[in-house]
């Protein structure tokens, strides 16, 4: 009997032992014949490449780990405007799938049958190489909204100057906090006195009004940058000022979220679905109105149902983001992964870095899942 | 009164209903033929308005239309109908008019595009004369995009291996009760030997080299199941191993059994969509019995064996694909033995297939917690041991049930496998970007994706709809 427990799990071990004493032994003897050895020194010499598209500063003299962290940052961009958008898009079609206007509903769903069947990477080559690059040339551009310009070359958009933006920055994250405990004292007070404070305009009116306030005494003070366009020389052109989007970010972006909005817009609908009419009646015969009934009765529960399968969808847009690589947008993985690893040809520590970045990702999200679930579920007593 | 107090011109008796209809009617098609002529024609009937309300005219028009004609129990069938399903309010009645906007924007030029303008006729460039799209080029350059450098001669070899794995997977279906015990082992060990075989000699081809002691093993393997006695053959199956490596050493490296086979086609020239099928379809017949192994693996009670497969499908299930193939195409060879070199294709392979195990035992988890305890006590309860009691009470159930989430998890790889051109094979999408940059063939990349597109979406929904439909079916059984 204790043989049985004890012998498959010797047997495994010494698979994954002799498995790992294999590779490693391997890989030593290979890096010492070409001369490297294993180590992360590497991240703190010169780069010396160019990435084309940087949220912090950066240029070819910085070291390897200032180009993963900008490797890192271009990829959580891409994920945080792909997860954004894509709930709201998503929320909004999968109740769309639901209406009672046959028009709609059955918009909705053929949007999601479309772009769900058909690979991602499709997707990104078709927005990015076929249908951005029909766009015009930079002097052909019409100009959108009088601002902004949308051309082959990318999205330029004004850009905001501001002076003491940090006075406004931490303005904002006082409303935060001053919200976050007015909302505690109006719960207290319902439960304790029944009486119900105007909490969502009272707090709209804190997030809006102490930033503005910044405006007129806290010396905060924001401009605009148009772009304007310049010839450089007979046939080619610039723009000076303004904000200057990637065609590969939008290309990436639109792609991400009509994607994953198709999976989101399922996962709605299972939720609202997934309550059952009783529910609702119920609700409304204890003298609940239209709103509160949504409010206090279906979204509560149909957000149980919701949020677990999305937080796994965000998970799957964060990872698919990578695919970034293929129309050369400078994430993670191909300025990490792609480029640093080919000057510096360290396969295995680049390779194992940019892994254990997704999967630390990964694993967070997957753990703050649990903490979550564990929070809403209905607690049986 | 209190529901209809916005309606204000709205007529409150039905005496004055056909008025009210024809109105509506008119409001509504005023406004569809003025985006029409908009859009199509350049002219403008509604120009005396002020611009900012012309934009929306046709939606004002429209929307009013269908206002006056939501006349509840009209009496008549198709308004009815209508006004319940399009026109319950003012807002879906916005709605639903921006719709019909829309349609009438977008369908005649893609129409156009896709069809009526499109070239089909001509076998070069200059064929293609109209504003349509090229459809000469996807003609021109069909059997590239089905199976890549593939030679033509022999592409009917690829057509050969995908018809007999399907007749092997088929086969599953139609044997008699008495062998439906084995299945699961006939999935999961024999169909992917069999289409490895397949891949090996047909596709691949080539001569192939087989060593005399291994021949002479094979044939003793089979020989011993002629022994009647049940203890001697368990001793005669155990020196299979002793023979072959005694064989071997005493007839040495030179004792080979030359086969002669097709030509043979080296898999750098594989690609198409043949190659996103084979890529997709082995890998899942291979990450078919590893998954089980992990599913098992992650819900046994061993501590060793359940968190080493957890952490495993955790590793796998947090890396992205196209992070996993980099690693098999530059971290892998450094964990080789110098000199040893394996072919790309299969290393891709071997990437996907472990990736796609963690998802594959995570269905198959599902399927086992789906069973009922009462199952594997009443296996416990006849005196069956592990194996004996998952091989033929667990796993047939809970492989049943697990069909439709197997066929989502090839549904997410047959999307995924277009990421292989990071390695440098080239399956359809990869082949479409190649075929692009052609200097004879410029300029068609739009049409090669909505090829592409199609494509796979014929694929991915006919699959979708059919596992749709299984898991309902699966349901109704329980």
């Amino acid at each position: 009997m204790k043989l049985k427990k004890i012998l498959p799990q010797l047997l495994t071990l010494l698979f994954i032992v002799l498995v790992f004493g294999f590779f490693t032994m391997n890989a030593q003897e290979n890096m010492g014949a070409r001369g490297l050895e294993f180590g992360f020194g590497f991240l703190k010499t010169q780069a010396s490449f160019d990435i084309q598209f940087s949220l912090i500063d950066y240029d070819g003299s910085h070291t390897y780990a200032r180009a993963y962290l900008v490797g890192l940052l271009n990829t959580l961009l891409v994920a945080f405007i792909g997860i954004i958008l894509a709930t709201l898009l998503g929320a909004i079609v999968g109740v769309a799938r639901l209406s009672p206007n046959y028009l709609i509903r059955k918009t909705a769903s053929f949007y999601i049958e479309f772009f769900r069947n058909i690979p991602l990477l499709l997707q990104i080559f078709f927005w990015y190489f076929a249908a951005l690059r029909a766009l015009p040339m930079l002097e052909d551009a019409p100009m959108l909204l009088n601002s902004s310009f949308m051309t082959i070359k990318g999205l330029y958009t004004p850009a905001p100057i501001w002076t003491n933006f940090d006075v406004f920055f931490t303005t904002i994250i006082i409303a935060m906090i001053v919200i976050f405990f007015f909302a505690k004292y109006a719960k207290k007070k319902q439960e304790q006195e029944g009486k119900r404070l105007p909490v969502l305009i009272i707090s709209l009116s804190i997030f809006i009004g102490l930033p503005l306030l910044t405006f007129l005494i806290g010396g905060v003070d924001l401009s605009w940058s148009f772009p304007v366009i310049r010839q450089m020389s007979a046939s080619s052109y610039t723009f000076d000022g303004g904000l200057k989007i990637p065609p590969e970010l939008i290309a990436l972006t639109l792609a991400l979220t009509l994607y994953t909005t198709t999976f989101i817009a399922e996962n709605v609908r299972a939720g609202i679905q997934g309550i059952g009419k009783g529910q609702k009646e119920a609700a409304a015969s204890i003298g609940l109105t239209q709103s509160q009934v949504l409010k206090l009765v279906i979204m509560p529960q149909a957000l149980r149902i919701i949020i677990p399968p999305t937080t796994n969808q965000y998970l799957n847009l964060t990872k698919n983001s990578s695919l970034a690589a293929a129309i050369a947008y400078p994430d993670l993985v191909l300025v990490f992964a792609g480029t640093a690893m080919m000057q510096t040809g360290r396969a295995i520590e680049i390779v194992g870095i940019t892994m254990a970045t997704y999967l630390t990702i990964s694993l967070g999200i997957s753990l703050l899942m649990n903490w979550y679930n564990k929070r809403i579920a209905i607690q049986e007593k | 009164m209190t529901i209809n107090h916005m309606n204000f011109f709205k007529p409150k008796h039905q005496k004055n209903r056909n008025i009210s209809l024809i109105m509506g009617v008119l409001f509504f098609s005023i406004g569809i033929i003025d985006f029409y002529l908009n859009n199509y024609f350049n002219t403008n009937i509604t120009s005396f308005l002020p611009r900012i309300i012309n934009f929306f005219t046709p939606l004002i028009f429209g929307v009013i239309g269908l206002h006056l004609i939501r006349i509840e129990f009209s009496g008549i069938k198709i308004l009815d109908s209508l006004n319940k399903n399009i026109n319950t309010t003012n807002f879906n009645a916005a709605l639903s008019v921006s719709i019909i906007l829309l349609i009438i924007f977008g369908l005649p030029p893609l129409l156009n595009w896709l069809i009526l303008d499109a070239n089909f006729a001509g076998d070069t460039k200059e064929a293609c004369t109209g504003g349509g799209a090229c459809w000469v080029y996807i003609k021109v350059w069909f059997n590239r995009f089905m199976y890549g450098m593939y030679p033509n001669a022999e592409q009917w070899r690829v057509n050969v291996t995908f018809i007999g794995v399907l007749v092997f997977m088929a086969a599953g279906f139609f044997v008699p009760t008495k062998l439906k015990n084995y299945l699961s082992l006939y999935y999961v060990l024999i169909l992917p030997l069999i289409s490895f075989f397949l891949i090996f000699y047909l596709i691949s081809g080539g001569d192939t080299e087989i060593s005399f002691a291994f021949i002479a093993s094979i044939i003793y393997f089979f020989l011993c199941f002629f022994i009647p006695s049940k203890k001697a053959k368990l001793y005669f199956f155990s020196f299979v191993p002793l023979l072959y490596i005694f064989l071997s050493l005493r007839l040495g490296e030179s004792a080979y059994l030359a086969i002669p086979g097709l030509l043979w086609v080296e898999t750098g020239a594989w690609g198409g969509l043949s190659l996103t099928f084979m890529v997709s379809f082995f890998s899942l017949i291979f990450c078919f019995p590893l998954g089980m192994m992990l599913a098992l693996g992650r819900r046994s009670n061993l501590p060793i064996v359940k968190y080493s497969s957890l952490s495993f499908i955790e590793f796998w299930r947090g890396v992205p694909l196209i992070t996993v193939l980099f690693m098999s195409a530059v971290m892998f060879p450094m964990f080789l033995p110098d000199g040893t070199y394996v072919d790309k294709l299969i290393r891709v392979v071997v990437a996907i297939t472990l990736f796609e195990a963690a998802y594959t035992a995570e269905v198959i988890r599902g399927g086992l917690q789906a069973l009922p305890r009462g199952q594997y006590d009443a296996a416990k309860s006849l005196g069956m041991g592990y194996w004996r009691m998952h091989v033929f009470v667990i796993l047939p159930q809970a492989l049943k049930l697990v069909i439709p989430g197997i066929a989502n998890t090839f549904l997410a790889l047959i999307k995924d496998t277009p990421l292989i051109f990071v390695v440098g094979l080239l399956e359809l999408v990869g082949m479409l970007n190649l075929a692009k940059t052609n200097p004879k063939w410029l300029g068609f990349s739009m049409e090669g994706y909505v090829f592409a597109g199609i494509i796979f979406w014929i694929i991915c929904y006919s699959m979708s709809k059919y596992s749709q439909k299984l898991e309902l079916k699966y349901k109704t059984d329980r």
